[in-house]
């Protein structure tokens, strides 16, 4: 008689229980230490996913410039290549390919001095940067090596820049040693004054950095009259000054929308440009470039040369291993979208800003500081700050699910505070529409909440406004906190959990 | 009557017009195209890439579980720098930091915040440790007056090329101590030697590039320590256990290299590599607070709290540190155990099998990174970048190279055994090796060597991809070129 062998238990049945029912979800999540034993992958899974959606969302996060909206089809080719480590061009000769690709056509989009089919000079990097990183490293060596050859003292290297620049430009001047010298922002002119720039010049400068997308306003710098200046004063000194274009953001909108507009390696100073294949180069973050104008602008010592496929690959970044997929996608927008497309997208990014513009502008309580010609950004600072806040505003707005920041501008005029709106491709005209309405609710409700600011004692003065608005009564501290605590209760019973 | 534009063929991106004409190369091109076409013809181009998976030269993980690339996918659009928008993807980088420095032995108290940082790999770990050296060293010798102005880093000459990038840029003297025959790696007795007064610290290797084997950090420890109290510097160490980071805590607990050395002040490791992860993260560690110059670090207000910060890289993806979190929890520490010694058994499959052909003599270490390094006994027939080229037939990548100067005149052959490195294809690679032995004795020796032979693989069809020449004296000639300029191997 055969005796079939009895079905065994599963040793595990905590392997059967879908992730709720196991006891994953009742430990606590490890913080500190590792945990010696192994969690089911779907558990892992669930954990990390359900922690994540605590993160804001990235679609309505208005803060930032870099892309958040990819087609499908790009998805599909950067999970095909998240396990290409693309430092290996020997083994990835088609990856490195398309990153040379890539350079040629930035280089040829910023009128570098090149042949038609003439091998530019750049790199892909991992923003921005690390672009400005290999960029000021680049003048910095140059320069090093003139003044050594000079006979002369190279140990004080500065930089030229403007108040206004981005974090990275401070970070660079603090690891690589090079004085960080900044033109004063003033009232109602919050980027670099060229004339100003060029006062600040002297024999130690290593280059003077303009921005094409100034990131508190997305104002273009005039590099045009820089060049002019700064050329006058090269001829009078003796000294080679050059120029770099910081243009992170401004990089691929400029040539699309004004391209009339003189700012890149059409000017003779301009040595080195950067920008970022992840804000308006319309690829997720992890991808900048920088190209410089020729094989000279690169000292060569700060190259290393790799031998792939028998040929020499010269290779400066600073990063090493890292992954492939943005290279990839930026080649794929390049193509996909050619000059007409990114032209549209940047028009109707322009289009969006405009509209947003309008709608805050007739609240009548907002300055505009951003300008029509720059980046497609709105940025806007009250007009009264004495009751409340732009800092206000942006924490109320965040209720309604918009993340759109206030910052303090810097130092000279740090008394004006803005509100910054970056349009992006996925902003669309609804979504403009819909801020602004949320917007105009902020700003009634701010009409009604006391002001936050320091109170006296026991009343709430009030400010007799000019404007058509009506007037605040003046009431006792208890009349005001309940209509406060009214207030929330109204709020918190109505509240909506997402915008769109 | 109205004329409509004729729709594209539907579907088919080979019927359409796109297809005759080649992928612009050098400029943009002046009009869009489908988005079906864009995909099909990258993706088709991209098909002429070498295979990961079979990518024996890299140490850098390629391939992951589909729910860590669901979570990969679902963040692609994250940008990490974002930290007051995306703050429990910060929280995720802070606990890994925790966990790693608590499993490097860093002292900590309970609950208490490991000092360290994610970065986008080693090489940015390693330029931000260096910083922090460099710059304690600047202060420490402002502060007794003396000149600052000629900083140096003594290490192995067996160090990855990112070591001499941080040389180079940030204008460190680099003072490394050459391998010899039998010893391939650095010698600490010699490296402390060469410690002076401007040494900022003294870099040692946990896996070293060329043939996995682990520094004897404990003994430069000691020895360093000796020095220490003699002269009364304090030159501390940094190891770069790019690889051997998440190897030893786990195969050779009992191996003191970490933060129980008490000159041990920053440790840097790849996520990429042993930790699992795809390429872009590596992450810094620092013993405690102090081994950080604030100057150095930069400090953004998110949440109302402080979040320090010290990177080059600003923006940049989030998926990867998502990635390393869940493998941290999904593994623990005990499935990464479970990686490392499946990966440490195929590693003497592959070795044991390179043994017996009677051909090779081994370089690589029983204890140390599951790579096995192997040269050939006999060179005067064919030398080991011919068994490389013949083996990229059969579809493996196994690099040879020279190997660091003090040993140059030894070539090796580097097979790197990682997680997805199976049993199979550790015998199917044995196998290969062997019948590439047999293949070239067949060969006449004549034909070798008068011959330079010119091996084409499947690239050369296409535009635009070089031809590949892989003659033993050209490679020869390029590699002696490449020694002169100081080049470093691709050895990641």
């Amino acid at each position: 008689m055969a005796l079939s062998p009895r079905v065994r238990e599963p040793e595990n049945r905590e392997q059967l229980c879908c992730t709720f029912a196991s006891r994953y979800v009742r430990d606590s999540v490890p913080k500190f230490t590792m945990p010696e034993k192994s969690i089911p992958k779907d558990a892992a899974y669930q954990i990390i996913n359900d922690e994540l959606m605590l993160d804001g969302a990235p679609r309505l996060n208005l803060a930032s410039f870099v892309t958040t909206w990819m087609e499908p089809e790009v998805d599909k080719l950067i999970m095909a290549s998240l396990n290409k480590n693309y430092v290996d061009m020997d083994e990835y000769p088609v990856t490195t390919e398309l990153q040379n690709r890539c350079v040629n056509m930035i280089a040829h989009l910023f009128n570098a001095p090149i042949g038609e089919d003439e091998t530019a000079v750049g790199v892909g990097t991992v923003g921005s940067s690390e672009a400005i990183m290999l960029a000021g490293l680049a003048f910095k060596r140059k320069w090093q090596i003139k003044r050594k050859s000079e006979g002369k003292p190279y140990d004080k290297p500065n930089i030229v820049t403007g108040a206004n620049v981005q974090v990275c430009w401070e970070k660079f001047a603090r690891y690589f040693e090079v004085e960080l010298k900044e033109v004063k922002l003033s009232e109602g002119c919050y980027v670099m004054d060229p004339k100003k720039a060029v006062e600040l010049v002297d024999e130690n400068t290593i280059c003077v950095a303009a921005i094409l997308g100034s990131t508190l306003t997305g104002e273009f710098e005039d590099v045009k009259l820089l060049n002019e200046l700064l050329t006058e004063k090269n001829k009078e000194t003796g000294w080679d000054t050059p120029i770099h274009v910081d243009a992170a953001s401004g990089g691929f909108i400029a040539p699309f929308l004004s391209p009339d507009l003189v700012w890149d390696f059409r000017l003779p100073l301009v040595k080195s440009i950067n920008v970022s294949g992840h804000k308006y180069g319309l690829v997720y973050p992890g991808v900048g470039w920088v190209v410089w104008r020729s094989k000279d602008d690169l000292p060569d010592d700060l190259v290393f040369h790799i031998n792939y496929l028998g040929t020499d690959q010269p290779t400066f970044t600073l990063n090493f291993s890292k992954g492939s997929s943005q290279i990839i996608a930026q080649y794929y927008q390049f193509i996909r979208l050619g000059f007409e497309g990114y032209k549209n997208i940047m028009e109707n990014c322009m289009e969006n800003a405009r509209i947003l513009k309008e709608g805050i502008e007739r609240t009548g309580r907002f300055n505009i500081l951003s300008k029509d010609v720059g980046v497609p950004v709105v940025a806007m600072s009250l007009k009264d700050s004495s009751q409340h806040t732009v800092f206000e505003i942006s924490d109320h707005l965040r209720r309604f699910g918009w993340i759109v920041p206030a910052y303090s501008m810097p130092p000279d005029v740090q008394h004006v505070a803005v509100l910054r709106v970056v349009i992006r491709e996925d902003f669309s005209r609804s979504l403009a529409e819909r801020l602004m309405s949320d917007i105009e609710k902020v700003v009634q409700l701010l009409d009604i909440l006391p002001s936050p600011l320091p109170l006296k004692a026991a009343n709430v003065s009030t400010i007799a406004n000019d404007s058509d608005h009506h007037h605040k009564v003046k009431k006792s501290e208890m009349e005001i906190q309940a209509e406060v605590l009214e207030f929330w209760k109204r709020l918190v019973d109505g509240r909506r959990t997402g915008a769109c | 009557m109205s004329l409509s534009k004729p729709p594209l063929p539907s579907g088919i991106s080979f019927a359409s017009r796109f297809a005759p004409h080649s992928l612009p190369r050098w400029s943009m091109p002046e009009k869009a195209m489908p988005k079906e076409v864009a995909y099909q013809n990258i993706h088709d181009e991209l098909q002429l890439d070498g295979n990961p998976k079979l990518n024996l030269a890299s140490f850098v993980t390629t391939s992951m579980e589909e729910e860590c690339n669901k979570l990969i996918m679902e963040s692609i659009n994250k940008n990490y720098v974002d930290m007051d928008e995306y703050p429990i993807t910060t929280d995720l980088h802070n606990r890994c930091v925790n966990m790693l420095a608590r499993l490097f032995n860093a002292p900590m108290e309970e609950g208490e915040c490991g000092v360290g940082v994610g970065t986008v790999g080693s090489s940015e770990a390693i330029m931000l440790a260096g910083l922090a050296f460099k710059k304690r060293w600047q202060n420490m010798r402002r502060a007794q007056g003396k000149p600052f102005d000629k900083p140096n880093i003594v290490t192995g000459s067996n160090v990855q090329v990112c070591w001499e990038k941080f040389a180079r840029y940030f204008e460190v003297e680099l003072k490394q101590v050459t391998v010899r025959e039998g010893y391939y790696v650095m010698d600490p007795q010699r490296a402390v030697e060469m410690v002076d007064e401007n040494t900022i610290c003294v870099a040692a290797i946990l896996g070293s590039t060329y043939n996995g084997e682990f520094e004897d950090v404990k003994l430069l420890n000691d020895l360093l320590l000796q020095k220490n109290k003699q002269i009364g510097w304090e030159t501390p160490i940094h190891v770069d256990a790019a690889s051997g980071g998440f190897i030893a805590p786990f195969l050779y607990e009992e191996l003191e290299w970490d933060f129980r050395l008490p000159l041990v002040k920053s440790i840097n490791v790849s996520g990429h590599k042993y930790g699992l992860v795809y390429a872009g993260i590596g992450w810094v560690l620092w013993r405690t607070k102090q081994d950080l110059p604030q100057d150095l670090v930069f400090h953004i207000n998110y949440l109302g709290a402080d979040q320090p910060t010290f990177t080059l890289n600003f923006s940049k993806g989030s998926s990867q540190i998502i990635a390393q979190y869940y493998q941290l929890i999904h593994l623990g520490k005990e499935g990464y155990r479970n990686v490392m010694e499946n990966c440490r058994e195929n590693a003497m499959v592959v070795k044991e099998g390179i043994v017996n052909t009677g051909c090779f003599n081994i370089l690589s270490k029983d204890n140390g990174v599951p790579v096995v390094a192997f040269s050939l006994k006999d060179r005067s027939h064919h030398d080991e970048f011919k068994i490389s080229a013949m083996l990229r037939r059969h579809g493996w990548i196994v690099p040879a190279y020279p190997l660091p100067p003090g040993a140059d005149h030894i070539t090796v052959l580097r097979v790197v055994i990682r997680a997805d490195f199976s049993r199979t294809l550790a015998e199917s690679l044995v196998m290969d090796i062997t019948n590439v032995l047999r293949q070239l004795e067949m060969l006449p020796h004549q034909y070798i060597n008068d011959h330079k032979a010119t091996m084409t693989n499947d690239h050369n069809n296409i535009e635009g991809v070089k031809k590949r020449i892989t003659s033993s004296e050209v490679r020869r000639k390029i590699i002696a070129q490449e020694a002169k300029r100081r080049q470093k191997i691709l050895a990641a």
